[in-house]
C-alpha cells in the first residue's frame, strides 16, 4: 500500500481513489472490573463491536441511535481521541487506527470535532482569539501576524461580531458559543467534521440557527460530516445518508429517504414509530406506535446472535444462534436482519 | 407490562378528548408573579401568569429556557425558598390558597394532594436509600400505616409503572436501576399518594426516544385511572403534540398564547410560536430551509418594553404607532374564536398565519 500512497506536503498520505473515510470492522472494548464474586475476572465492556462504514468527500453520514450504541466512541474512534482494539480506520486509505501521535498530527488537522456541550467544551480561561487561534498555531497555517485577522474572519463566517475576539467564553449564550466551537474546528480548514450531538444542547429557536450555519458551512466549503444526534427529525434534516446503532454494531444503513419512508430493521422500525410528531395536531391521523418492551441489555455481556432479538416480535431460534451480517436489501440499504422487510404502512404519516 | 417476553407491538394511538369548557378547576393560578432580588437586579421570572386547569386535564407549558416555564410550577408546589423568591398573585388548588401558606401546612399538602416528578432522576433520588425506602418514606409521611403495609404499598406502585420483579427491585438503589426505570420508579414515588394535580417537569428530556414513548404512555395511562390534573413541562413540541389537551406557550415569564392543543400547534396566533414552529425540522417531505427566529431570549434582568418579543419580531412593523416597543399586550382572544388567547398587537394573526407563515413551514 505504500507504493500506492501520495506523500503531500502537508504530511497526509492518500491511496488514489480511496473514500475519504472508511471503518472496517472497528472495535472498542473497554476494560472493567466485575462485581462482587467476580472482582477478579475482567470484564470487557464492547461499547462498539465491529462497525463498518464509509464517507465520501463532502458527503453527511448521520448516526443515530440511543445512549449506549457507541455513536459517541465511534466519534472519538474516528478523531483518534481512542486507539481502536481491532479494526482498521483509513483516511483517504491510509490505515490510522495505530498511527503514532507525532506522524497523526497532520491527519488531526483534517479530521476536526464538534463537541456537545458547549459549557465544557471550551476553556474558561482563554479568550475567544486564542482558542480559534490555537489550531492556526499548531498547525502553523498562518504567519503570527496574520492570525487576528484570519480569527476574525472565522468568527464573521459564524455569525459571532469579529471584534470579541479579546472576550471569554462566559460572556456568550448558549449559541454563541457552539458557534465558537465550529470556529474552532474551522481554523484547521478540515476535510471532515465529526459532530458530535453539536445542537442537542441548545433551545429549539437557537438550534434552527446552528444546524442552518452548518448547513451554509457544508455547502460553500464543501466538508464532509459524521453528525451525530439522538434527535431524528435534525438528523434527516441534515443528512445524506443515516446509520443506525444498537449496541455497538450497525444495523441499518441507508440514504436518508429509504431510511425514513423504508425502514427495514426492526429497531429502526421501532425507533422511528417513537418519536412525537406534531402532524398530529394538523390533521395528519396519528401513526402507530411500536412500543418496544425492556432496557437495552448490557454492553458486557451482550446477547447471543443478533443483539436486538431480546426485544424484538420477530424473533425466531436462528436469531439466537446466527449473528445476522449487514447486507444490502434495497438499493445501497444495508440491514443486518435475517427477517428485514419494509412496514407494511409508512410509519410516519403523510404530510398533506 | 413487567412481561418481558418481546409479543407483537403494541400499537397505541391516542384520542384528543373534549374541550374543558365547563368543568371546573382544581388548579387555579392567578396573576402570579414571582421575582428573585439579586446582586445584579431584580430577575423578573414570572410576570402576570393566569391559568386554570380542571381533574382529567393535561395542560402542556411550552418554551425555552429562561420562560419562566419551571419557576412558575415550582411556585405551585410551594418550593421557593421565601427568604429569596418574592412571590405575589394566588395559586388556588382544590380551593387552597399555596402562595403564603405555612410552612407546616405546604408539608401535608406536598406529596399528598399534588406531586411532582423532576426531569433528572438522577439527581432526584437519593443515592444512599433504596428505591422502596424513598418510595415508603413518602407514602407514611401522609398515611399512618406500618412499614409492612407501607412496603407492600411500594411494591405495587413499581409494579404498576411497569418494573420488573417489583419485590426484587423495591429493596434496590438507584444506581442499580437504568434510566428508563429510574424515571418510572420517581412516578411511582410521586403517585404513591393519588394526587389529584401532577406536575411533571421535562419528565422524558433525558430519556432516548422509545423509553420517552413508554413514560408518556404511562403517565396519559396513570392520569386515566386517577383522574389527576396534570401540568406537562416541555419545550419539545412534538411530545405536547401526543399528551396535551391545552398548551401555554411562555415567553421571558409571561404566557404569550393559550388554547387547545390542536388550535395552538395547527394554526398558532403568536409570531412566537410561529417561530418554534419554523425551528423544527420536518419527519417527512423534502428537507426545507429552516427559519428561525433571529437573536435570543432576552436576559430576565431587563426585559424589553412593550412586547417582550418586539426585538426579535418579525411582523412589529405592521403594527402601528410604535405599539410593540411601547405598550404590553393583554393576553386576549384575537379572533372569533373565544377559546383561545393571544398577548400580541398584530391585526388579524389567522390570516397572516394562513397566508404567510403556513407555506413556509418545515
Amino acid at each position: 500500500m505504500t507504493a500506492a500512497t501520495t506523500p503531500a506536503k502537508s504530511g497526509v498520505r492518500s491511496v488514489p481513489g480511496a473514500p475519504l473515510l472508511e471503518l472496517e470492522n472497528v472495535k472498542m472494548h473497554f476494560k472493567a472490573k466485575g462485581e462482587g464474586l467476580l472482582a477478579r475476572k475482567t470484564q470487557w465492556v464492547q461499547a462498539v463491536d465491529g462497525v463498518d462504514l464509509t464517507v465520501q468527500p463532502g458527503e453527511t453520514l448521520g448516526l443515530v441511535g440511543e445512549s449506549g450504541c457507541g455513536k459517541s466512541t465511534t466519534a472519538r474512534l474516528i478523531t483518534r481521541l481512542l486507539e481502536p482494539t481491532a479494526g482498521q480506520i483509513r483516511y483517504q486509505g491510509v490505515d490510522i487506527a495505530h498511527m503514532s501521535e507525532r506522524k497523526l498530527r497532520p491527519y488531526r488537522r483534517e479530521i476536526q470535532l464538534i463537541f456537545q456541550d458547549p459549557y465544557s467544551s471550551l476553556n474558561p480561561r482563554h479568550t475567544v482569539g486564542t482558542i480559534v487561534g490555537t489550531a492556526l498555531r499548531t498547525h502553523g497555517m498562518v504567519a503570527k501576524s496574520g492570525e487576528l485577522s484570519r480569527v476574525q474572519e472565522l468568527l464573521e463566517v459564524v455569525g459571532l461580531n469579529p471584534e470579541h475576539y479579546n472576550r471569554y467564553p462566559h460572556e456568550f449564550s448558549g449559541g454563541q458559543r457552539q458557534r465558537i466551537g465550529i470556529a474552532r474546528a474551522l481554523a484547521a480548514r478540515p476535510k471532515i467534521i465529526v459532530a458530535d450531538e453539536p445542537v442537542s444542547a441548545l433551545d429549539v429557536s437557537i438550534q434552527a440557527q446552528v444546524m442552518n450555519l452548518l448547513e451554509s458551512l457544508r455547502k460553500e466549503l464543501g466538508i464532509a460530516f459524521v453528525f451525530i444526534a439522538h434527535d431524528l427529525g435534525v438528523v434527516r434534516h441534515f443528512c445524506d445518508r443515516i446509520a443506525v446503532m444498537y449496541l455497538g454494531r450497525v444495523v441499518e444503513e441507508g440514504p436518508r429517504d429509504s431510511l425514513y419512508e423504508k425502514p427495514q430493521h426492526p429497531y429502526t422500525q421501532a425507533l422511528l414509530s417513537a418519536v412525537p410528531d406534531i402532524g398530529v395536531v394538523r390533521g395528519v391521523p396519528p401513526k402507530n406506535r411500536i412500543r418496544l418492551v425492556g432496557d437495552v441489555p448490557s454492553p458486557v455481556d451482550p446477547p447471543s446472535g443478533c443483539r436486538f432479538r431480546t426485544r424484538c416480535w420477530k424473533a425466531q431460534d436462528i436469531c439466537a444462534t446466527d449473528d445476522p451480517a449487514l447486507i444490502e436489501r434495497a438499493p445501497a440499504q444495508r440491514v443486518a436482519c435475517h427477517f428485514a422487510e419494509p412496514p407494511a404502512e409508512s410509519i410516519l404519516a403523510e404530510t398533506a | 407490562m413487567s412481561d418481558q417476553t418481546p409479543g407483537a407491538p403494541t400499537t397505541v394511538s391516542r384520542v384528543p378528548r373534549e374541550s374543558a369548557a365547563g368543568e371546573e378547576a382544581y388548579l387555579e393560578v392567578t396573576d402570579l408573579q414571582v421575582q428573585f432580588p439579586t446582586a445584579d437586579g431584580l430577575v423578573r421570572a414570572v410576570q402576570g401568569l393566569s391559568y386554570s386547569v380542571p381533574l382529567r386535564r393535561t395542560l402542556a407549558i411550552v418554551g425555552e429556557s429562561g420562560s419562566g416555564k419551571s419557576v412558575s410550577s415550582m411556585a405551585v408546589l410551594g418550593l421557593h425558598d421565601r427568604r429569596v423568591a418574592r412571590i405575589t398573585g394566588s395559586i388556588k388548588v382544590g380551593g387552597r390558597e399555596i402562595v403564603n401558606m405555612s410552612d407546616k401546612d405546604l408539608e401535608g399538602f406536598r406529596g399528598g394532594d399534588a406531586a411532582m416528578i423532576f426531569q433528572d432522576p438522577q439527581s432526584s433520588l437519593h443515592p444512599y436509600f433504596t428505591v422502596g425506602d424513598q418510595i415508603m418514606e413518602s407514602y407514611r409521611a401522609h398515611n399512618n400505616v406500618s412499614k409492612r403495609a407501607a412496603k407492600e404499598r411500594a411494591i405495587d406502585m413499581l409494579n404498576r409503572v411497569g418494573i420488573p420483579n417489583p419485590k426484587r427491585r423495591v429493596d434496590q438503589y438507584p444506581h442499580e436501576f437504568s434510566g428508563g426505570m429510574r424515571q418510572r420508579a420517581m412516578i411511582a414515588m410521586a403517585l404513591v399518594n393519588d394526587p389529584k394535580l401532577l406536575i411533571a417537569d421535562e419528565p422524558t428530556t433525558a430519556l432516548d426516544v422509545t423509553v420517552q414513548a413508554q413514560i408518556l404512555d404511562l403517565i396519559a395511562d396513570l392520569q386515566r385511572d386517577f383522574g389527576s390534573a396534570v401540568v406537562f413541562i416541555t419545550h419539545d413540541l412534538g411530545v405536547v403534540a401526543e399528551i396535551a389537551d391545552d398548551i401555554l406557550v411562555m415567553y421571558a415569564g409571561t404566557a404569550v398564547e393559550h388554547g387547545p392543543v390542536n388550535k395552538i400547534l395547527g394554526e398558532p396566533l403568536h409570531p412566537y410560536a410561529w417561530g418554534l414552529l419554523e425551528s423544527i425540522p420536518a419527519l417527512t417531505g423534502e428537507p426545507q430551509p429552516l427559519h428561525p427566529i433571529p437573536g435570543s431570549p432576552p436576559s430576565l434582568l431587563a426585559v424589553p418594553s412593550g412586547c417582550p418579543f418586539h426585538p426579535r419580531c418579525e411582523f412589529k412593523d405592521r403594527v402601528p404607532d410604535d405599539w410593540c416597543t411601547t405598550l404590553r399586550p393583554e393576553l386576549v382572544p384575537r379572533t372569533a374564536d373565544q377559546g383561545r388567547t393571544s398577548r400580541c398587537h398584530l391585526k388579524e394573526p389567522d390570516k397572516v398565519f394562513a397566508t404567510e407563515v403556513l407555506p413556509r413551514l418545515p
